[in-house]
C-alpha cells in the first residue's frame, strides 16, 4: 500500500499544527461556533447527541496491521474502546473529547493517517472496490488513481468551500462494486480499443434526500486527463450549485437542471482551457504512486489444497464460513476473506479495540500485514493462502469475527442512527439489532440467500438505503420515530434505486414487516432467483399485499 | 490600524471603498423555510436606484462595484486614465460582465472580490479564473467575511492582498499564509503539482 514520503509526512504534520491551533481560537472564544463548524468538519468532527464524533480517514479503504493497531489504542486511550466503520469505508470514534482531537491526530500521524476532508463541504475521502487488485474480474487497479487523486484533493484551494460535500469513486472491475452511479464523480476504468486505460465518467450520482443515479458525461477519457477533467466538472459546480438551498446543493440537483448534455457542454468548455495543464498526470507519477500497490510475493501454489478441502468436508461450520465468507482471488491457491462486524445483536461495523489487534494479527500473520474496509462495514484479509483458511477461521471465530453471514440479510449496513447523530430522525441500531435477532437462524438465513439489507436514521442516507434490496429509513411524524421501507434497490452495474412499498411503521413492527417480505419471496422464488430477482420480476404489488394484509384486517 | 495585508505584511490601505446606499428594507428570502444566505450566480446586487443614488467621492483612489462604474464611465474616464479606480465584484456576480466591460483588464491597479460569507467558496474560483483566464496581473484583493483560516487558499487561488475583517486581528493572520509549505496539486500561485516541483522517487 502507499507509503508516505517525506512531503506527505510534512503534510499531515503541518494540519496537525494547524488544527491544534484552530481548536486552541475556538476554545479561547476567538472563533464563532459558525467560523469553526467548517474548520472542524473538514477535519472529521461532528458535535453530536452525546460527545463529539471523530471520522477518520481511510483512503480508498486500505490499511495495514500497524494503523489498525494504532486506531485500537487510540479507541482504547481516547474513547470507549471501540470504534465504528462507515459506509465510506473510514472509522468513526463515538466519543472522543473535543480538546483531545489535536492529540489524537498526532497520534495518527504517526502511523500516516488523518482525518482530512472527512466531512464539510469539500471532495471527500475517495472510495472503491474493497477487492481492488485481487478480483478475478478486475480489469485496471484502481488504487494508484485513487492515491494521486487523494493528493490533488487534499487541501485543493480552488475547491475547499465548495456548495455541498463532493464524494469521488473508482472502479476498475467488470462487476462494479463502489457504486460509482451513487457518487457525484464517478469514474470507472477500463482498457479501449487500442489496449489503453480510459475512464467512463459518471456525474451527478447520491443518495441523501433526492436518490439519483450518475449519467455518463464521457465516454471515453484517456487517464491523464483525470484530474484536469474532474477540475472541469467541479468549478462549473462550484459556480453554479444551489448555494441558496442546502437541500439542493448536490451536483445531481444542477446535471437534472441544467440537463446533461447542457451541463456536459460548460464542463467541456472549461476543460479545453485546462486540458494538457500542468495537472496532467505524467506515466512517470503514476507510476511512482503504482510501485506501492505492486502485486504481493504471492507463492505459487496449485488451485487445491487437501488439508483445506479435507476440513471443509468434515466441519460445515467451516464450510459455511467458507462459502459466505471467502472470495475468489487472482492468484490461485488464495483468498480473500470478509472479517464480519455483523454478529447478531451488535451494531453493525462496530469493532472493539481488542478485535482491532486480533485483526491486526491475523493480517501480519496471513496477509502480507494488509487488511481493507468495505463500503458494507466488514474488513477484508485480501490475501489468505488456503491451507491458512482453517487457522484464520478458528482465530477470527474465537474473536466474534467470523459470523457466516456475509451477503445475507443479517450483513446488513447501517448507519449509528439516533442513538448518535444529531442529523437523524430515528434510531437505527436497535432496529438492526431486532431484525438480526428475529433472523438468527443460520440455516434459514443460507435458504433465504443473497440479500442485501440497509438502514439509513435520515434521509442523508448514510445507510445506502435506496440501494438496498431491502432498505429501511428512518422519518420523523410529529415527534416520533417511524420507519418507511423500500425494495428493489440494488448496487452495481445495474444500480437502481428502491420503490417505497407503503405507510411507515413503528420500530416494534419492523422486525415481522421484514420476514413477512422474505415470506412472500420464498413462496414466489424460482429455483435460482435471488430476493431482488424476485422484486424485479413481480414489481411491489405481491409484497405490499402480504405486508398490510393483516394491518387492515386489525 | 490597517487589516490589510499584502505582501506578508500590514500596509496602509488607499483604496476607499464606494457602497451603495440600502434603500428601505432588504427583503429576508426563505428557501425550505431556510433564510438564504447565499445569492446565486448571476443574481444582481444593487437595484438601478441605489445605483443611481450611490456618492461617488470627488478625490483619491476608490474602489467601485462594476455596476457603479458600468453607470459612470464617462465622468469617471479621468480618473480611470490616473490610475484612481478600482474595481469590485461580489462572488455571486459573473466575471464575464467584468471582462467585457475593460478591453484590457490590465488597465485596473486593483480588483477586489467581495465575500459576503466566508464559506461562499466561489471566491476561489473567481480568483482562478481573473489570473489564468483573463490575465489579471495587477493586485487582486480578497475583501467582505475574509478570515486567516481561509488565507492560505486565497494565495493559492491568486489573491495578492487581504482586507481582514475588521474585528480580527490582521496581525494574528498573517502566519496563516505559511499554513503549508509544499502544496500538492498544481494551482494558481505554484502552477506545478508538487510532482513536477519536486523528485519525488528519492523525495
Amino acid at each position: 500500500m502507499y507509503k508516505y514520503d517525506a512531503i506527505d509526512q510534512q503534510i499531515v504534520d503541518e494540519r496537525v499544527k494547524q488544527y491544534r491551533d484552530q481548536t486552541r481560537r475556538y476554545l479561547a472564544g476567538e472563533l464563532s461556533e459558525d467560523e469553526f463548524r467548517p474548520l472542524r468538519l473538514q477535519n472529521g468532527l461532528y458535535i453530536q447527541r452525546h460527545a463529539p464524533m471523530l471520522r477518520i480517514a481511510v483512503p480508498y479503504g486500505m490499511l495495514s496491521s500497524e494503523q489498525l493497531r494504532k486506531l485500537g489504542d487510540i479507541a482504547k486511550r481516547y474513547d470507549r474502546g471501540y470504534g465504528h466503520f462507515s459506509t465510506r469505508q473510514n472509522l468513526q470514534l463515538n466519543w472522543p473529547k473535543l480538546e483531545d482531537i489535536p492529540d489524537i491526530l498526532a497520534e495518527l500521524a504517526t502511523v500516516q493517517m488523518h482525518a482530512i476532508q472527512t466531512s464539510g463541504n469539500c471532495i471527500r475521502n475517495i472510495t472503491t472496490d474493497q477487492f481492488a487488485s485481487i478480483a478475478p474480474d478486475e480489469v485496471i487497479d484502481p488504487r494508484a488513481m485513487a492515491e494521486v487523486m487523494r493528493q490533488w484533493s487534499t487541501f485543493h484551494p480552488e475547491f475547499a468551500l465548495l456548495p455541498r460535500k463532493f464524494k469521488i469513486a473508482v472502479s476498475g472491475t467488470k462487476q462494479d462494486r463502489a457504486i460509482v452511479q451513487a457518487h457525484d464523480i464517478g469514474l470507472e476504468f477500463y482498457k479501449d480499443s487500442n489496449n489503453q486505460v480510459a475512464i467512463k465518467v459518471w456525474v451527478g450520482g447520491g443518495l441523501g434526500r433526492t436518490p439519483i443515479l450518475g449519467t455518463v458525461i464521457r465516454e471515453h477519457l484517456e487517464w491523464q486527463h483525470a484530474l484536469t477533467y474532474c477540475e472541469a466538472i467541479i468549478r462549473v459546480y462550484n459556480m453554479h450549485g444551489r448555494r441558496d438551498n442546502a437541500y439542493k446543493a448536490r451536483i445531481k440537483i444542477l446535471v437534472k437542471a441544467l440537463g446533461i448534455e447542457e451541463f456536459k457542454q460548460q464542463v467541456e468548455a472549461e476543460w479545453a482551457h485546462i486540458k494538457d495543464g500542468p495537472n496532467t498526470i505524467t506515466e512517470a507519477e503514476l507510476n511512482r504512486v503504482a510501485q506501492h500497490f505492486e502485486p504481493m510475493p504471492y507463492e505459487s501454489l496449485p488451485a487445491h489444497d487437501a488439508s483445506f478441502d479435507a476440513a471443509i468436508a468434515s466441519n460445515p461450520a467451516f464450510a459455511s464460513w467458507i462459502k459466505r465468507c471467502t472470495h475468489a482471488h487472482k492468484q490461485s491457491g488464495y483468498r480473500a476473506v470478509t472479517l464480519s462486524l455483523k454478529p447478531h445483536g451488535k451494531p453493525p461495523g462496530d469493532i472493539s479495540s481488542e478485535q482491532m489487534h486480533v485483526v491486526a494479527d491475523l493480517a501480519d500473520a496471513y496477509s502480507f500485514g494488509e487488511l481493507r474496509a468495505s463500503h458494507e462495514q466488514n474488513l477484508i484479509l485480501a490475501d489468505v493462502k488456503l491451507s491458512d483458511l482453517f487457522a484464520v477461521w478458528e482465530k477470527a471465530r474465537a474473536a466474534g469475527l467470523a459470523t457466516p453471514n456475509i451477503g445475507l440479510l443479517t450483513d446488513m449496513i447501517c448507519c449509528p442512527g439516533g442513538d448518535f447523530c444529531s442529523l437523524a430522525n430515528a434510531k437505527s441500531i436497535p432496529i438492526a439489532e431486532a431484525i438480526q435477532m428475529q433472523f438468527d437462524n443460520l440455516d434459514y438465513l443460507h435458504d433465504i440467500g443473497d440479500l442485501e439489507l440497509n438502514i439509513s436514521g435520515c434521509m442523508n442516507a448514510c445507510g445506502h438505503h435506496h440501494v438496498g434490496h431491502i432498505g429501511i429509513l428512518g422519518v420523523d411524524k410529529d415527534g416520533s420515530e417511524w420507519y418507511q421501507v423500500t425494495i428493489g434497490g440494488k448496487q452495481g452495474n445495474d444500480a437502481s434505486i428502491g420503490s417505497v412499498i407503503g405507510p411507515s411503521f413503528s420500530a416494534e413492527e419492523m422486525p415481522s414487516v421484514v420476514q413477512r417480505l422474505i415470506e412472500v419471496y420464498l413462496k414466489e422464488r424460482t429455483d435460482e432467483e435471488r430476493f431482488i430477482d424476485t422484486v424485479r420480476r413481480l414489481g411491489i404489488a405481491p409484497f405490499k399485499a402480504h405486508v398490510y394484509a393483516e394491518k387492515e384486517a386489525a | 490600524m490597517s487589516n490589510l495585508i499584502k505582501n506578508n505584511a500590514i500596509v496602509a490601505d488607499e483604496w476607499t471603498r464606494v457602497i451603495p446606499p440600502s434603500l428601505g428594507e432588504e427583503v429576508v428570502k426563505k428557501q425550505a423555510g431556510k433564510v438564504v444566505l447565499f445569492k446565486l450566480t448571476g443574481e444582481p446586487t444593487y437595484s438601478p436606484e441605489q445605483i443611481a443614488a450611490t456618492q461617488i467621492p470627488a478625490t483619491g483612489k476608490i474602489l467601485l462595484p462594476l455596476t457603479v462604474w458600468q453607470a459612470n464611465v464617462a465622468q469617471l474616464a479621468g480618473r480611470m486614465a490616473a490610475g484612481e479606480i478600482g474595481i469590485l465584484i461580489a462572488t455571486h456576480e459573473p466575471l464575464e460582465s467584468l471582462a467585457a466591460t475593460f478591453s484590457d483588464i490590465n488597465e485596473l491597479p486593483l480588483i477586489a472580490v467581495f465575500v459576503e460569507r466566508f464559506p461562499d467558496g466561489r471566491i476561489f474560483t473567481m480568483g482562478n479564473l481573473l489570473r489564468t483566464r483573463y490575465g489579471y496581473k495587477n493586485e487582486l484583493r480578497a475583501v467582505g467575511d475574509v478570515l486567516r483560516d481561509q488565507l492560505f487558499f486565497l494565495k493559492r487561488s491568486g489573491f495578492s492582498s487581504f482586507l481582514i475583517r475588521a474585528d480580527r486581528s490582521a496581525e494574528d493572520a498573517l502566519s496563516s499564509l505559511q499554513d503549508f509549505s509544499q502544496p500538492y496539486q498544481g494551482a494558481v500561485d505554484e502552477a506545478l503539482p508538487v510532482w513536477r516541483r519536486v523528485n519525488r522517487s528519492h523525495a
